[in-house]
């Protein structure tokens, strides 16, 4: 495998997608290949960042205009 | 992974209130929180049976999330604001029609990505389609290549990777973002993604390897090694 290819897999590999010949292939190259190990583990870690960031709070004016709509939706439906 | 606060693992029953009772918008934790995940289809039943309280709940646990969601996907407050409203309001609306075979919390995404994709695509019509093809494999090739240090989250404080994370997913195109927020962020199949966003998985598979390499790239510039800002 070269380096094109495992660019092309990287997302495949993250996700566990390969099958095991190509997953075998792929980090074979990495052992040796500093640069797309690098590519690997920084694409790794960039979805890690975003999936561990917790949401924000939510602004209160925001959350007030929702719960406002909810309470007239739910009251509209009970009616 | 899904962020979905555990308290402490046990089942709670949530206090029957009226829907003249509901929580008041200035205290989101007013009802006991300590309902754990695995309970959601508690919740969604009592919902279904009319529990106002328990739709609240279930609004209370997903609404910040939910508005990341909406966020990431229209990057405009407002288009945002009134996605994640009209999604609750929908999923309230047609709750009877959820038939449980994925979590409500993924049937809640799907609705909400639909009204965000709706107002984004109102906002950018020339500028946002799924449709277009995607050029060859030359543009893949990673540039800059610096090492980023042994752990670039523990160099910034929360506030501060926020502000990081919300450039860089800001200057992402559309068509990779949605595709990325759903796939990675929000952490559905890469078949529930193509269902939502009505394209085809190899098409998924495509526009997500895109959006994580660019994303990558654009990382590059906060966290390589030595370099804070």
């Amino acid at each position: 495998m070269n380096c094109k290819s495992v660019i092309r897999e990287i997302s495949n590999f993250i996700d566990g997608a390969l099958e095991p010949a190509e997953k075998q292939d792929l980090e074979r190259h990495l052992e040796h290949c500093g640069d797309c190990k690098i590519v690997v583990d920084q694409t790794r870690l960039t979805i890690d960042v975003f999936c561990d960031s917790e949401p924000v709070e939510l602004p209160s004016d925001v959350r007030s205009r929702l719960h406002e709509a909810l309470r007239r939706k739910i009251t509209e439906k009970t009616r | 992974m899904l962020c979905v606060t555990l308290m402490d693992g046990k089942a709670r029953r949530w206090p029957v209130i009226g829907p003249l009772q509901l929580l008041s918008a200035t205290n989101p934790h007013r009802l006991p929180s300590g309902i754990a995940k695995e309970d959601e289809h508690l919740l969604v039943a009592a919902a279904k049976r009319g529990d106002a309280a328990a739709f609240e709940e279930l609004v209370n646990r997903y609404e910040r999330k939910i508005f990341r969601l909406t966020m990431n996907i229209t990057r405009n407050r407002e288009d945002a604001e009134d996605a994640m409203q009209d999604a609750f309001l929908k999923s309230y609306a047609h709750l009877k029609d959820f038939q449980e075979d994925s979590r409500f919390y993924t049937w809640l995404v799907r609705i909400a990505a639909n009204e965000a994709l709706m107002r984004l695509r109102k906002r950018r019509p020339n500028q946002f389609s799924l449709d277009e093809p995607i050029e060859g494999d030359e543009d893949l090739m990673p540039r800059e290549l610096e090492d980023w240090g042994p752990s670039p989250e523990q160099r910034f404080a929360q506030t501060e990777m926020h502000e990081i994370l919300s450039d860089v997913i800001d200057k992402l195109e559309p068509d990779f973002r949605v595709v990325f927020v759903l796939r990675d962020i929000e952490e559905l199949s890469t078949e529930e993604t193509a269902k939502t966003l009505g394209i085809s998985v190899p098409a998924v598979k495509s526009r997500l390897l895109r959006a994580r390499l660019k994303l990558r790239h654009k990382l590059n510039r906060y966290f390589r090694q030595g370099d804070t800002n």
